[in-house]
């Protein structure tokens, strides 16, 4: 207790026994009137006190639940952390086979969209609100009705599903009216992959990875690091490699005509037209000894595809081709033919049925569709989530078929173009508020545990099954325990443990499924169609980092969340080469009318180094219209031509569009920032013209070193961080874990637009070399936690300040903002509320915030913190078991989230601890070190892998 | 031939006299009394002041509007963000302390070196400072996120047990500027004292009569009361003379004293106090020339204060010219990446022009002040000192704005200042006139007092010259 506290206690004190008196008689005055009014207002309603709590339901103690977040290609393991029945932030579960303990940025941000204002919350027909019995009894008429005609006129639309238990019941409704179709339909589908695997295997499908036993690894525009789940395995697995292949011993080669996070990664990558990378891909394949009837190659063509084929077969049975999701299904047939010629088979690749319980080709199943629909044959059409009127392709005018049809059903999470033009509209739960389960993309299953009961009594995909299949109950969790129930055990002993098991594990054990040996025949295979080379400009349609295909387009954490290689924001853009832009006479942000087929779109231009000059690209998933950013690509995607398609003409509109971009200068200006090891044996620095300057002189200032960092007190916790810059693939998921964990606003475009931003990490995305061939480099960029911080010496009443453990700390409430610190912050990674960024009013919103961080208000400076939240949270227990705090037991939220695990994080006084180790790595370096604001944070450097023949053995 | 060889040669020596005088011919204390004192009890309001007051106050109006629409949503209604941290705030802020330099130097240092000519111009330049501060005042409290917390950068004892952060130049702004308005107050006001009594004296109406008196404190004249004037005078003279130095060495503190490329140079004290006076110069210029002409002072504020004010910001603008080419020659002699790429980008970069508009208006411009014809002609001065003006402006929008490009290049960004931005610097410069017009309506502009000790020199000098034309002496 401080003197202050001494002082104002003391005139509370009673001094004299008159005074005592008079307070007991007040005392026992307040006693009698306080029961006295409790007598009067007895309310009316039954109140239970917290007697009994629920089991280990600690106030202000989170749990965490195992649960899945489904996708097509193959669902994603989570941890959900829940506070007092709150869901409020999305873990990876380490047990789960494609998480590893890591998500993507898509799981990080899903959160938001269960809390999302703008959620569709009531049962509407024709735009009015309706209640859910008055939809039932509609739908049971519909279904009467078709149950005297078999079910002819019963349609299901739904995305390809991986859920057993769905499938179940939709097999069930098929059975009860079986000439009911059920049609499955995704915009970035992987119709090309499987057609492709089907052509070379003779049977459906997919491929299963193992980069980290790979040490050339070639991709034939294949994004494995780029939007989707699959890129978590991904992302780790080239982490192992390098950690098994040493540093620079893992080459990932990549030919692709959009830069692409895998491109931005890769050892060497050269950006070629699609024609030519089937040339290429064909050259690589006949120097294999893969016969390719009816082809030829270019001279320079040739000569890559030799030295990459050279490559490939000196790591016979380490190297591993990868064929890309927009790749014709040939390529992909090419592919799984010359994989298998350089004995890539269960070694760095495997073969094993899809994910999806019912595979059926989306382009065929939509069209089925379009048919019956034109033919007027649909009575009744359910659709169960997504938003296919808004991504189908311009060819299929899903919504104007549909007019025709007398009962349409949608489920959906918003009120969107499907919700509109369908007859009823039903909100649908989400998956962090509803009973299900999921395959993952090696087979093994989940079961979906819900977190919360759904916010506005959302009704899943299964339930609406079940109530077409006329189950006796539609509720989710008997809908999943049944199914289960009868594939775990028929005895309900065995079936409640291995049921509480699997729930708590996060997957059923015994599920996944068995690579299986497969021959590939390449008899087939005629690239000459591929091959020819077009006239005029190629449309290349793209998946999107932050709304994939459309379905998160409505997440404001994912809009505002800085695009990776552009680092635009709140919007998409025609992509195009520097050269290519140049020829049109076009600059970043002017429209330009492009013409496909019979459709026109005005599109803003953004030049991109890195793209293949010919080919444009626009991504998916924009121009919606309950989420109005960006431009509607599908509009002039068609449904046989989903990734590719020719430009027939285009023109300058004559006005711009407001590209907005958290990254202005994309070069570093020789500047020392992002060291890269290159040459044969890894060495060679990367210096800038601060070369000179380099290396940190940390003895060389008057002030003492950081108290507990000196050598005869080294006590008590010093916290610091690594992040491996080699590891780094730039996927932004722990920009949304930081925002989801730190209860970060969004500020909208125009705030973003005049450099408010509010990310407490950021990653730095920076371009070396030439435009049509850039090296790319990400970095990164948490507060540094110096120890000589600028920031806080500059501040004028000490609202930041240094803890003893070395954290540069923010104290909210004592800040003024005077914006000083961030001024005179060399890395720019202080963050100010210029306005009231935080949401306080939205009643959703308030549930999703994490309750361990501040809501930050208007007019005060925020920035990372490290997660102390986290550490202080580890602190208590280890004070309660009175014990240090042991190394990996503080994960702050971006390491946590990191697929690669670039980030290290813990007590830099513990020499063993994982970062220590780190950062005494030989080319581990600080960012800025001649500044000698001693951070924190250092990295470890890029190593840029040369060919396994040019290197020296290590 | 000879004659009239010898008659240019006459003429010229008067004219160089009567320039050289700091009093106009023909004035006696009491002329010198009534003609001051007239402009603020006789004369009335004339026409043109009231135009003025009337467009002054419409800057007042923007002023409250800016403030008020600040208040209410944030600073975020201003162009700022990060990297640009501080924008027109800070930029006006050190414009207006700048321009309050003058006052402070004119008053204490010039009486202190005993430059009779200061005298005419002291009242009204250090109003003008006086009036300056009060702008600048404004901007410090506004800028900060939470301004209702803004007295958090006050040591004051509280429960919180909380004191101000020391090592922070913006702490010691808190000192430096709240001292200099303060000294500044005092030293107007006492030196206002001895005229006050004069307007109570001269007064008609009663109720002025019992103002003024207030404000006169009493004053009688009385031998005693001189005495004790002259030392107080001096003494606040001697208080305020470092002030001119170190105000605006703390100003540029918070520059210097920042990590940030281009802020981070031992050359800003000195040069922010030479720019300082400089900017306050030409400020003084600016009001004066317009001010003596409306209200025919020109024999009050003769050519010769014009042409000492002129060579003053000639000298000044030199060392600014040199702190700027200091700058440069560090950019390449540091051998500082950093540094030299702020050069780079503060020359060529998206805020380049803004660069070689300043040197145009503070260096290139102002030499025309070695001409002799220039210094003397009052048209052609007011127009360099408005330039000076905007030059100096210019000179801390560039500085602020280094903000924009620092180590990192993945953090640099755009500033662009927002209509509330212009609003509330217009609304000061509207609140500074206002003060200003007020001023010059109700206290006397010049120093009644202090110009009556120079009217015994002046009818010296005049008679010399009239000896001297009818030839009965020798210049």
């Amino acid at each position: 207790m401080n003197e202050h506290q001494a002082e104002s206690l003391e005139p509370l004190a009673p001094k004299t026994s008159a005074e005592r008196r008079e307070f007991l008689k007040l005392a026992g005055a307040s006693l009698a009137l306080a029961g006295a009014s409790a007598c009067t207002r007895q309310p009316l309603e039954k109140i239970y006190p917290y007697a009994r709590r629920p089991e280990n339901l600690v106030p202000g103690r989170p749990l965490y639940f195992a649960t899945a977040m489904p996708w097509t290609s193959g669902a994603l393991g989570l941890l959900v952390e829940s506070h007092m029945g709150r869901p409020t932030k999305v873990e990876g579960n380490p047990d789960h086979p494609a998480s590893l303990g890591a998500t993507d940025v898509f799981a990080q941000a899903s959160v938001l969209d269960l809390y999302d204002p703008q959620r569709s919350q009531v049962v509407s027909q024709a735009g009015r609100i309706r209640t859910f019995e008055a939809f039932g009894e509609a739908l049971q008429t519909a279904l009467a009705a078709e149950a005297t005609r078999a079910g002819a006129g019963l349609r299901i639309l739904t995305e390809p599903v991986t859920s057993p238990s769905l499938a179940a019941q939709l097999r069930q409704v098929l059975a009860k009216y079986p000439r009911a179709v059920w049609h499955q339909w995704e915009s970035a589908h992987r119709d090309a992959e499987r057609n492709g695997l089907l052509l070379a295997m003779g049977q459906d499908l997919a491929v299963r990875y193992r980069f980290d036993r790979a040490r050339v690894i070639v991709s034939l525009a294949a994004d494995v690091l780029g939007p989707g789940p699959g890129s978590v395995l991904a992302a780790r697995q080239l982490t192992q490699g390098r950690q098994a292949f040493g540093p620079g011993g893992q080459r990932l080669i990549v030919l692709e005509s959009a830069l692409t996070l895998t491109g931005a990664k890769a050892d060497r990558r050269v950006a070629l037209n699609g024609p030519a990378l089937a040339r290429v891909a064909g050259a690589i394949a006949l120097r294999l000894g893969v016969k390719v009837p009816n082809f030829t190659a270019g001279p320079d063509e040739l000569a890559l595809a030799h030295e990459i084929a050279d490559e490939l077969s000196a790591a016979r049975g380490e190297c591993v081709v990868v064929a890309g999701q927009g790749a014709p299904a040939e390529l992909h047939a090419l592919v799984a033919v010359v994989n298998q010629a350089l004995g890539a088979a269960q070694k760095t690749l495997s073969y094993g049925p899809l994910p999806v319980v019912e595979p059926a080709e989306c382009t065929t199943s939509l069209q089925q569709l379009m048919a019956a629909l034109g033919a007027g044959s649909v009575e009744t059409l359910i659709i169960l989530g997504g938003n296919p009127i808004a991504s189908a392709p311009a060819d299929v005018d899903l919504a104007q078929a549909m007019t025709k049809v007398p009962m349409s059903v949608h489920l959906g999470l918003e009120v969107d173009e499907t919700a509109s033009a369908c007859t009823w509209h039903v909100p649908m739960a989400h998956f962090l508020e509803a009973w299900g389960d999921a395959r993952a993309f090696d087979g093994t299953e989940s079961i979906i545990q819900p977190l919360i009961a759904p916010l506005y009594d959302g009704k899943s995909a299964l339930e609406l099954a079940a109530m077409l299949a006329g189950a006796s109950s539609t509720r989710g969790y008997d809908l999943v325990r049944a199914h289960w129930s009868a594939r775990l055990s028929k005895d309900p002993a065995a079936f409640e443990a291995s049921w509480r098991q699997a729930l708590h594990d996060g997957w059923v054990g015994g599920t996944s499924q068995a690579a299986q040996v497969v021959q590939a025949s390449p008899a087939r295979i005629d690239l000459t169609k591929l091959a020819t080379p077009s006239s005029g400009m190629t449309l290349q349609f793209t998946t999107d980092a932050a709304t994939y295909d459309g379905r998160f387009a409505s997440n404001a954490w994912l809009q505002e969340c800085p695009r990776p290689l552009t680092k635009l924001v709140w919007d998409n853009a025609l992509h195009m080469s520097s050269a290519d832009a140049e020829r049109a006479g076009v600059g970043t942000g002017d429209l330009v009318q492009v013409e496909v087929g019979t459709r026109k779109l005005e599109l803003p231009v953004w030049i991109q180094p890195g793209q293949a000059d010919g080919v444009w690209s626009i991504s998916l998933g924009y121009g919606r219209e309950h989420a109005p950013a960006g431009f509607r690509a599908e509009s002039l995607r068609s449904l046989v031509a989903p990734w590719m398609a020719p430009v027939k003409a285009w023109s300058k509109v004559g006005r711009k569009h407001a590209l907005i971009t958290t990254q202005e200068h994309a070069l570093t200006e020789g500047r020392d920032l992002v060291r890269v090891l290159r040459g044969k044996d890894h060495k060679e620095e990367a210096h800038g013209a601060a070369g000179g300057a380099h290396g940190a002189h940390a003895d060389t200032s008057m002030y003492p070193p950081f108290p507990n960092l000196t050598s005869n007190s080294k006590q008590g916790y010093a916290w610091g961080m690594s992040i491996d810059l080699d590891r780094c693939t730039g996927c932004n998921a722990c920009v949304v874990a930081c925002q989801s964990e730190n209860n970060i606003p969004v500020v909208g475009k125009e705030q973003v637009a005049v450099g408010r931003e509010m990310h407490w990490i950021r990653i730095d995305r920076y371009f070396e070399g030439q435009a049509d061939a850039p090296e790319v480099h990400f970095q990164p960029l948490t507060c540094m936690h110096c120890e000589a911080a600028p920031c806080e010496v500059v501040c004028p009443v000490g609202a930041t300040v240094h803890s003893d453990e070395g954290l540069n700390d923010m104290v909210y409430n004592r800040c003024v903002g005077t914006r000083y610190c961030s001024n005179n912050c060399p890395y720019k990674v202080r963050r100010f509320n210029f306005l009231l960024y935080s949401d306080f009013k939205s009643e959703s919103k308030k549930a999703q915030r994490n309750p361990d961080v501040s809501v930050r208000s208007r007019g005060v400076m925020e920035k990372c913190t490290y997660c102390v939240q986290r550490i202080n949270a580890a602190r208590i227990e280890a004070k309660k078991a009175g014990r240090p705090i042991q190394d990996g037991e503080v994960t702050t939220a971006c390491q946590q989230v990191c697929p690669a695990q670039a980030i290290q994080f813990g007590d830099i006084n513990d020499p063993n601890s994982a970062v220590s180790k780190a950062k005494a790595r030989e080319h581990e370096y600080a960012l800025l070190a001649e500044l000698n604001v001693r951070p924190r944070t250092t990295y470890g450097p890029k190593v840029k892998a040369v060919p396994a023949s040019e290197a020296s053995p290590h | 031939m000879d004659n009239l060889a010898e008659r240019v040669k006459r003429a010229s020596l008067a004219d160089t006299q009567f320039t050289r005088s700091v009093i106009g011919p023909g004035h006696t204390h009491s002329t010198v009394t009534d003609k001051i004192s007239s402009i603020v009890l006789e004369r009335g309001t004339p026409k043109g002041w009231w135009i003025g007051l009337f467009v002054a106050s419409f800057g007042v109006s923007i002023l409250i509007a800016s403030i008020g629409y600040l208040l209410a949503r944030g600073v975020g209604v201003w162009g700022i963000n990060v990297p640009v941290g501080w924008g027109f705030a800070i930029i006006n802020l050190v414009w207006w302390i700048g321009i309050g330099h003058a006052g402070t130097l004119i008053s204490a240092i010039l009486l202190l070196l005993r430059q009779e000519w200061r005298t005419s111009i002291n009242r009204f330049a250090e109003a003008m400072t006086l009036f300056a501060v009060c702008c600048a005042g404004i901007f410090p409290l506004l800028h900060v996120g939470r301004p209702w917390l803004a007295y958090w950068l006050l040591p004051y004892p509280n429960t919180m047990g909380t004191w101000p952060q020391f090592r922070s130049p913006l702490e010691w702004d808190v000192f430096a500027i709240s001292t200099y308005a303060t000294v500044s107050l005092l030293f107007w006001y006492v030196g206002l004292i001895p005229d006050l009594a004069t307007m109570r004296d001269r007064a008609t109406s009663p109720a002025l009569k019992v103002i003024y008196g207030i404000g006169a404190m009493g004053w009688r004249g009385a031998a005693r009361h001189w005495e004790r004037y002259e030392t107080a005078y001096l003494l606040l003279a001697g208080l305020a003379t470092p002030l001119v130095v170190s105000v605006h060495t703390v100003v540029s503190y918070d520059f210097a004293v920042s990590v940030i490329p281009g802020w981070h140079a031992t050359i800003f004290p000195p040069y922010f106090v030479a720019g300082a006076i400089y900017s306050g110069f030409a400020m003084v210029l600016t009001l004066a020339i317009p001010i003596r002409a409306f209200y025919g002072l020109k024999d009050f504020i003769t050519a010769r204060h014009l042409e000492n004010m002129a060579k003053v910001i000639l000298a000044t603008g030199l060392i600014v010219a040199y702190g700027y080419a200091m700058e440069a020659f560090f950019a390449w002699y540091s051998a500082n990446p950093y540094e030299k790429g702020m050069f780079v980008q503060r020359t060529s970069g998206p805020y380049g022009n803004a660069y070689w508009a300043l040197i145009l208006c503070n260096v290139l411009i102002p030499q025309l002040l070695w001409l002799r014809k220039v210094r003397a002609t009052p048209w052609m001065l007011f127009a360099i000192a408005l330039v000076v003006n905007v030059g100096m402006w210019l000179e801390r929008y560039v500085i602020v704005i280094t903000l924009h490009r620092d180590f990192l290049p993945s953090s640099w960004g755009r500033y662009t200042p927002t209509i509330w931005d212009w609003g509330l610097y217009l609304g000061t410069i509207g609140l500074f006139f206002f003060l200003l017009l007020l001023f010059v309506r109700f206290l006397p502009m010049i120093s009644i007092f202090e110009m009556r000790t120079l009217v015994p020199k002046s009818q010296r000098l005049q008679q010399r010259l009239e000896e001297f034309e009818d030839g009965t002496s020798e210049p």
